[in-house]
């Protein structure tokens, strides 16, 4: 495999997974609790919520970059306040890890939020007679419940992490090591002469980790959902 | 002693129900729709009154004026629900388990819950179903029980075959219930209480024999519903016939069928239309129940005229037509006879005697 792909090639690919992976599961906490507001909530805003939640799916991934950038900058009114805290997001692969977050974030929410609201509010009344508080009952009742949708959503955020390119390519750059993932890698390798087969390659590796992916996904809700219903 | 206060705005009327809840089975009765769901629902705490006070042997668990509305998990009220409600991810075993192991023995044991334990829920037949959610009730210890239709989901032979682990429930457990039933059979064979709701407020609330054989409940409970609870004792066995002689406190009657062992204490329900009623002692009549009675109250309806009888310590009822009632001139303190259709006490309606 490492004789395969070329060290820059490989590098691309090991940061991509890396970027994917803690862009997930940095952002699965609020991916279940805005799920969860927006399927069993009834508060003021939550439209405006639903609105937030989507607005990366609609906006030019560009603007969203440009947005972060603004933001997060160290002269940014964020990345100032962070900066202290020693935490930083511009031209580092957290950035990376950020920006494919939030234009992951509608993908994961959405298969999740489907799931709380297919879990019968009858079940969960069931649980509360019999003394469950309501985290009982989350943890316990809608949770294992929902879980095929709530992995679903995980997948699905992850797949569309490892192919994030607008967001990132405008708000970390494309420095190899640092932000250049899979995408930026392809799309830096089709910019150089002689670049084409190192490009195909990691167009090979794109379709079977998205495949793949997929495959998992499906497996895993299968297996869930037999658990769960049998 | 529950006691319960509910005021609220519903869909299609307003819910005004009071009534006091001795201990035994209190049966919430009416038609669907009358407001017996909302109810229990509101003893529950799954549905907040507009005004009024619930509270359980001296507990108040909700009180709009002290602002007094305790949560639903915090209540110890156990609910099973019409439709079992069973958690689908969970074994048998994990389903009782959920709310507490309260006396977890006793429970599966009067269930007979033991061979299902480690099956899923969709393995399960509907009455099987519901009595594990009648095991999980029991088992989270609660202070009073709530059952909601618990056999109308179920068909003649699950009902048969669940109606006895009720009895048992009743008489064994010592647990107050609040029973929501349409069914007037169910209610003559389980409660010892029965509260009569119709669009939102309670009708009628006494004890069960009265209730039930009062005449002028019968507009209210339905013609073809109304019937007289009685107790009985089982004086003696025709096994050539196949027949049980029955004693009841004014007289004998004999039922087919083998209805239990001798001196077995029965609570029977005679349907009111199986009732005839003649002034002089029918002779030579294939009918086989005669019973000495008196007229205690006459209740003149769009149907008929339903008819209270006095027979011994027990109440009877019986539905005639108005130009019967004119031809027998009935009137209260009328002495005379109650003939018993053998054939026509079902087999739901005879049950264990509290």
């Amino acid at each position: 495999m490492t004789d395969w792909l070329g060290p820059a090639e490989w590098q691309a690919v090991r940061l991509s997974l890396k970027v994917s992976a803690t862009a997930v599961a940095a952002s699965l906490p609020l991916g279940l609790l805005c799920a969860l507001a927006l399927a069993k909530g009834r508060f003021p805003g939550r439209q405006l919520l639903n609105g937030l939640v989507h607005l990366p799916l609609i906006l030019p991934p560009v603007v969203t970059g440009y947005l972060l950038l603004v933001a997060f900058s160290r002269q940014g009114p964020l990345g100032a306040l962070l900066e202290p805290l020693g935490i930083s997001f511009a031209f580092r692969w957290t950035g990376a890890a950020l920006a494919a977050a939030i234009m992951a974030f509608p993908l994961m929410v959405r298969p999740m939020r489907l799931a709380f609201e297919a879990v019968p509010p009858a079940l969960e009344q069931a649980a509360a007679t019999l003394g469950a508080s309501r985290l009982r009952v989350f943890v316990t009742v809608t949770l294992p419940l929902a879980l095929p949708g709530v992995v679903a959503g995980a997948i699905l955020a992850f797949a569309k992490a490892m192919g994030e390119f607008g967001a990132t390519i405008t708000f970390v750059s494309n420095i190899p090591g640092e932000t250049r993932t899979v995408p930026t890698a392809i799309y830096a390798f089709l910019q150089m002469p002689g670049g084409e087969e190192a490009a195909l390659r990691l167009v090979a590796v794109s379709v079977a980790l998205a495949m793949g992916a997929l495959l998992v996904s499906e497996w895993l809700s299968r297996r869930i959902a037999r658990r769960v219903a049998a | 002693m529950i006691e319960v206060q509910v005021k609220k705005r519903l869909g299609g009327f307003d819910l005004d129900a009071d009534f006091a809840a001795p201990p035994g089975v209190t049966a919430l009765f009416g038609r669907s729709g009358s407001g017996k769901t909302s109810v229990i629902n509101a003893v529950a705490g799954l549905m907040r009154p507009e005004a009024g006070r619930i509270e359980i042997d001296g507990t108040l668990l909700y009180d709009r004026a002290r602002r007094i509305d305790v949560p639903v998990h915090r209540r110890r009220i156990g609910y099973v629900f019409q439709d079992a409600r069973l958690f689908p991810h969970m074994s048998v075993d994990k389903n009782l388990a959920y709310g507490g192991s309260h006396d977890r023995d006793r429970v599966i044991a009067m269930l007979g819950l033991g061979d299902l334990l480690d099956r899923r829920p969709a393995a399960l037949s509907g009455g099987e179903k519901q009595r594990v959610a009648i095991g999980r009730a029991l088992m989270s210890h609660p202070r009073l029980l709530l059952m909601d239709e618990p056999l109308s989901a179920l068909d003649a032979a699950r009902k048969a075959e669940i109606l006895p682990w009720l009895e048992r429930l009743r008489d064994e457990a010592g647990l107050p219930i609040l029973y929501v039933s349409h069914a007037a059979s169910e209610v003559a064979r389980l409660a010892t209480t029965v509260v009569v709701m119709e669009a939102g407020r309670v009708m009628r609330a006494g004890a069960v024999a009265e209730v039930l054989s009062d005449p002028a409940a019968v507009g209210m409970i339905g013609a073809q519903e109304a019937g007289a609870v009685v107790r009985a004792r089982i004086a003696g066995l025709d096994r050539i016939d196949g027949l049980t002689e029955l004693a009841l406190s004014g007289g004998r009657i004999v039922l087919p069928g083998r209805l239990g062992g001798i001196g077995t204490h029965l609570r029977l329900r005679i349907s009111a239309q199986d009732v005839i009623l003649a002034r002089e002692k029918p002779e030579g009549l294939s009918a086989l129940n005669i019973l000495p009675a008196e007229v205690t109250a006459l209740d003149e309806g769009p149907e008929g005229v339903a008819v209270g009888l006095a027979c011994g310590a027990d109440r009877l009822l019986a539905r005639v037509t108005r130009r019967s009632a004119r031809a027998l001139r009935l009137a209260p303190g009328l002495r005379l006879w109650a003939i018993v259709k053998a054939s026509a006490v079902a087999p739901d309606d005879v049950g264990g005697a509290v």
